[in-house]
């Protein structure tokens, strides 16, 4: 990676913080905590199961809020309270200031995720009192999350290089929903036909595929994520952020900064 | 080789939702700034002045012409290393400090990692900011943020350097300090190229001035020489406190000063005026040349008709 | 300054006495409400929208619908029991979200069973839901158990043998269900068999009202034998006397019983004029269906959950 990507990264994760985002974790940890000392009285026998499944929703709700919130102005902000014009009349490139916002809001994110995962081995360590090896299973849940921040910041970027802030959520966020669907909009572009199909089955392969990501479920009842799902949700993930990235670099590269 | 370059530089904006309505921002400029001049580009608001500038510094893409700084391109790293910015009331990212924020645009310029410290403190010294350089720039008040802008401007060592209204929001201290910069960065060998409104500064600082009106260049010239053209006028003091009926009858407005009469009439009517005091035996004191200033040139510019429509109307 | 120290006064109270406003009347509003009809309290019914609509996070939703149901038949329960007309429906969200929430299918095969005003009554969707668990659970022997005791509920020993069968196959399978298959193809009708069944859910469930239910079944069984074993002393008693016993004390002195008889709570029985015997605390006994007091009416029942 090149010093000024890496800088640009740098810079955008010193701001999300100052920005006090990683306030969060006050929120996350309150809620897990609660979680942890209620869920014996609440529920019955399946406090193990609610743990997880609360802990990695959470992770989840909450990082995709972040990623949408931050993303969305990422560029857009720069443009408007006109910081860009200085970083751009030295020596950068505007795909780097892209690949730099793009890598410094996903570090800002992995960092998040790290410290929610310790609070939810904490408060699975205090349900259960110990860790069985399907736990392992949580970690996986929880790369597959990381993967889907990082498709959610690139899309948040592309909609903010070119897009006000208010219709780039409006746009990551219906994105997000429709990709928790993928699969169902796959099953069901096979009972249409005609330009029907072609549009459908063109969304369906166009949205981003979150429901393979998403094994929440499978990992809260212990069951393990087969190898080669890991794999190939690693390529997809790498894949679709590098298209994104792409056609926000086309746009962002031919635009004028009034 | 100009340090600038500016090649038939248009844009014209498509305007509206179906973008029919098309707005002319820049007509074709042409012009050439030299290595080692300080060049100010003068005109009333929306005349054009930042729209060049966007072009030049890449933000903007021109719909026709090309420009080259230092003899390369404009989206040429090499070149943007040896330029530096400052736009209109800058504004910077407001979470980190002023010497962050220098740091991290040193990087961004390739400045050498152990050079780039020190030349941090040293124009943080240079624009007076080195007490406050902790202090978070939102907490920065608009002078303090224009003395930022120069700092980030200067820091790399660029040999032009482009300022977009430098001294605006300044108090005339600080405004004496940017001035004093400029002329120490001429010093030091460096061209800069200055867009204002005010006259007074330009008039003071630049070697030459481009004046620009509703996007097109309506004149370009070394300072003394345009405002030659200029018909001038001259200032004549005498004793007394009356007003020969022959220059009353010029109309001018006549002014007194302790114990004598002033007035300035044009040129032209100069051997008239002495006339009528000698013959009114008034006791004349002084005949002083009144230089006419750029503003005259500047508003005598701007009254006159735009040259390129007859040329546009037809293309 | 004084006015604006007026304002702050007026601006306080009015907020005050707003919120306390507020408050009294949305109490005024519930009480006019009626009971939320059905629908409305499960918000969404259809458990294909519901899973659609929680973008893949379903263990949650199905972890908070699985506590709904919970926490609804226990507040239902507690307030005397009824028909339970939500608890299907909150189990059938439940399982569909989650087909691999094991609990579930316990509570629906113990709790949609029992009749009311016990439980919903209805064994054919306790049944259909059992089945659905077996099919998404294949090597979990515990919802064979559960299959194979609502048909022993209903006296279908062949079809219950066969879901012990079943289940006994499966790896990990505790041995008592070898031991049940046998026991419910040839004993299916025994009292033995019953309370080797509630004997086997009482210490293998790990859920306090499932266990709580279990242990008031083994006290019917305690009382049915207790009455199979006393009625014949009665009848002793009136060969020898001719008349039916007033109490025990009178048996006590005919030498027929050595002290009075105490029902599982340790309660005294009572003896009927014409002999028969009754418990004293009907009330404390559910599911009883001998020994119940002449005239005895049924009141809703009550489990305490640590038995």
């Amino acid at each position: 990676m090149n010093s000024r990507v890496f800088h640009i990264a740098t810079n955008t994760f010193r701001e999300a913080v100052r920005d006090r985002v990683l306030y969060n974790l006050i929120g996350f940890a309150l809620l897990m905590s609660a979680a942890a000392v209620l869920v014996g009285q609440v529920s019955i026998q399946i406090e193990r199961l609610v743990v997880i499944n609360l802990g990695l929703t959470a992770v989840s709700l909450f990082g995709i809020v972040i990623a949408i919130f931050i993303g969305i102005g990422l560029v857009s902000k720069e443009i408007d309270k006109r910081t860009l014009y200085t970083v751009l009349s030295r020596p950068v490139r505007r795909w780097e200031f892209i690949a730099g916002k793009f890598f410094g809001l996903s570090g800002t994110l992995v960092v998040n995720t790290f410290f929610m995962a310790i609070g939810v081995f904490a408060a699975l360590a205090y349900v259960s009192h110990h860790f069985v090896s399907s736990d392992f299973g949580v970690l996986i849940a929880l790369y597959f999350i990381v993967l889907q921040f990082i498709i959610i910041t690139a899309l948040a970027l592309f909609f903010s290089s070119f897009s006000t802030p208010i219709f780039s959520a409006i746009f990551a966020f219906w994105l997000f929903v429709i990709g928790s669907f993928a699969q169902d909009l796959r099953n069901f572009s096979a009972m249409t036909h005609g330009l029907v199909r072609w549009l459908v089955t063109g969304a369906a392969y166009l949205v981003p595929n979150f429901s393979a990501l998403n094994v929440i479920t499978q990992v809260a009842h212990g069951e393990p994520v087969p190898l080669n799902l890991i794999v190939l949700n690693t390529i997809y993930a790498l894949v679709y952020s590098i298209a994104v990235l792409s056609a926000a670099v086309l746009i962002f590269e031919r635009r004028n900064l009034k | 080789m100009p340090a600038i370059e500016i090649l038939g530089l248009e844009k014209i904006y498509n305007a509206g939702f179906w973008r029919k309505r098309s707005k002319r921002a820049l007509r074709p400029l042409t012009l050439a700034v030299e290595e080692g001049e300080i060049f100010g580009f003068l005109g009333p608001n929306g005349a054009g002045k930042t729209t060049t500038l966007k072009i030049l510094m890449g933000l903007v893409f021109p719909t026709a012409g090309s420009a080259r700084i230092l003899g390369m391109e404009l989206d040429d790293p090499r070149m943007k290393a040896q330029i530096g910015f400052l736009p209109e009331q800058p504004y910077f990212y407001d979470h980190l400090t002023a010497r962050e924020l220098l740091h991290y645009y040193g990087q961004l310029s390739g400045v050498d990692g152990k050079q780039l410290s020190p030349k941090v403190e040293a124009v943080l010294e240079q624009v007076k900011l080195s007490d406050s350089a902790n202090v978070q720039l939102r907490k920065f008040s608009k002078g303090m943020l224009q003395r930022v802008g120069i700092a980030q401007a200067i820091l790399h060592d660029p040999k032009v350097v482009f300022l977009d209204e430098p001294m605006s929001g300044l108090d005339p201290m600080g405004r004496r300090e940017v001035r004093s910069l400029i002329e120490d960065l001429k010093a030091r060998g460096k061209t800069i190229f200055f867009s204002t409104h005010i006259l007074s500064d330009a008039e003071a600082l630049c070697d030459r001035v481009g004046i620009i009106h509703h996007g097109e260049l309506r004149g370009v010239g070394a300072v003394a020489e345009l405002t030659a053209g200029v018909h001038g006028k001259v200032e004549i003091i005498w004793q007394g406190a009356r007003v020969p009926d022959g220059i009353r009858t010029m109309g001018a407005e006549c002014r007194a000063a302790g114990e004598t009469m002033r007035v300035t009439v044009p040129e032209e009517n100069q051997d008239a005026a002495l006339e009528a005091l000698r013959r009114e035996r008034l006791r004349l004191i002084s005949v002083v040349p009144v230089r006419s200033s750029l503003e005259d040139y500047f508003v005598a510019q701007l009254d006159a008709p735009v040259k390129s429509e007859a040329v546009s109307s037809q293309s | 300054m004084i006015a604006s120290r007026r304002v702050t006064a007026i601006a306080g109270t009015l907020l005050v006495c707003s919120m306390v406003s507020a408050a009294l009347l949305i109490q005024a509003v519930d009480d006019l409400r009626p009971a939320a009809p059905l629908q409305e309290m499960l918000y969404i019914s259809s458990p294909k929208l519901l899973k659609r609509l929680c973008l893949g996070y379903d263990g949650l939703l199905a972890d908070i619908y699985w506590t709904r149901a919970v926490q609804y038949f226990g507040g239902t329960h507690s307030r005397g029991g009824g028909t339970y007309k939500l608890l299907w429906p909150l189990l059938n969200i439940t399982t569909q979200l989650d087909p691999h929430l094991i609990a579930a299918y316990e509570f629906a095969g113990t709790f949609l069973l029992a009749k009311p005003p016990e439980g919903a009554g209805d064994p054919a969707k306790a049944i259909a839901l059992v089945q659905y668990g077996t099919q998404n659970n294949p090597n979990d022997w515990h919802l064979f158990y559960d299959l194979a005791f609502i048909y022993y509920d209903l006296k279908d020993y062949r079809n219950s043998a066969f879901a012990f069968l079943r289940g006994s196959q499966l790896p990990d399978a505790h041995p008592f269900l070898k031991i049940m298959a046998a026991q419910m193809a040839e004993h299916g009708g025994d009292l033995n068999t019953a309370r080797m069944m509630w004997t086997a859910t009482y210490e293998t469930t790990h859920d306090k009202m499932i266990r709580a239910n279990a242990a008031a079944h083994l006290r019917v069984i305690q009382v049915d034998e207790d009455l199979t074993g006393l009625e014949p002393l009665v009848e002793k008693y009136r060969a020898r006397t001719g008349r039916f016993p007033e109490s025990f004390t009178e048996m006590i002195s005919a030498g027929i019983i050595r002290s009075i008889p105490l029902d599982p709570l340790r309660h005294p029985y009572r003896l009927e004029p014409g002999g028969r015997i009754v418990v004293s605390n009907p009330d404390e006994l559910p599911f009883l269906d001998q020994g119940l007091p002449s005239g005895y009416v049924p009141r809703p029942p009550k489990l305490s959950p640590v038995d």
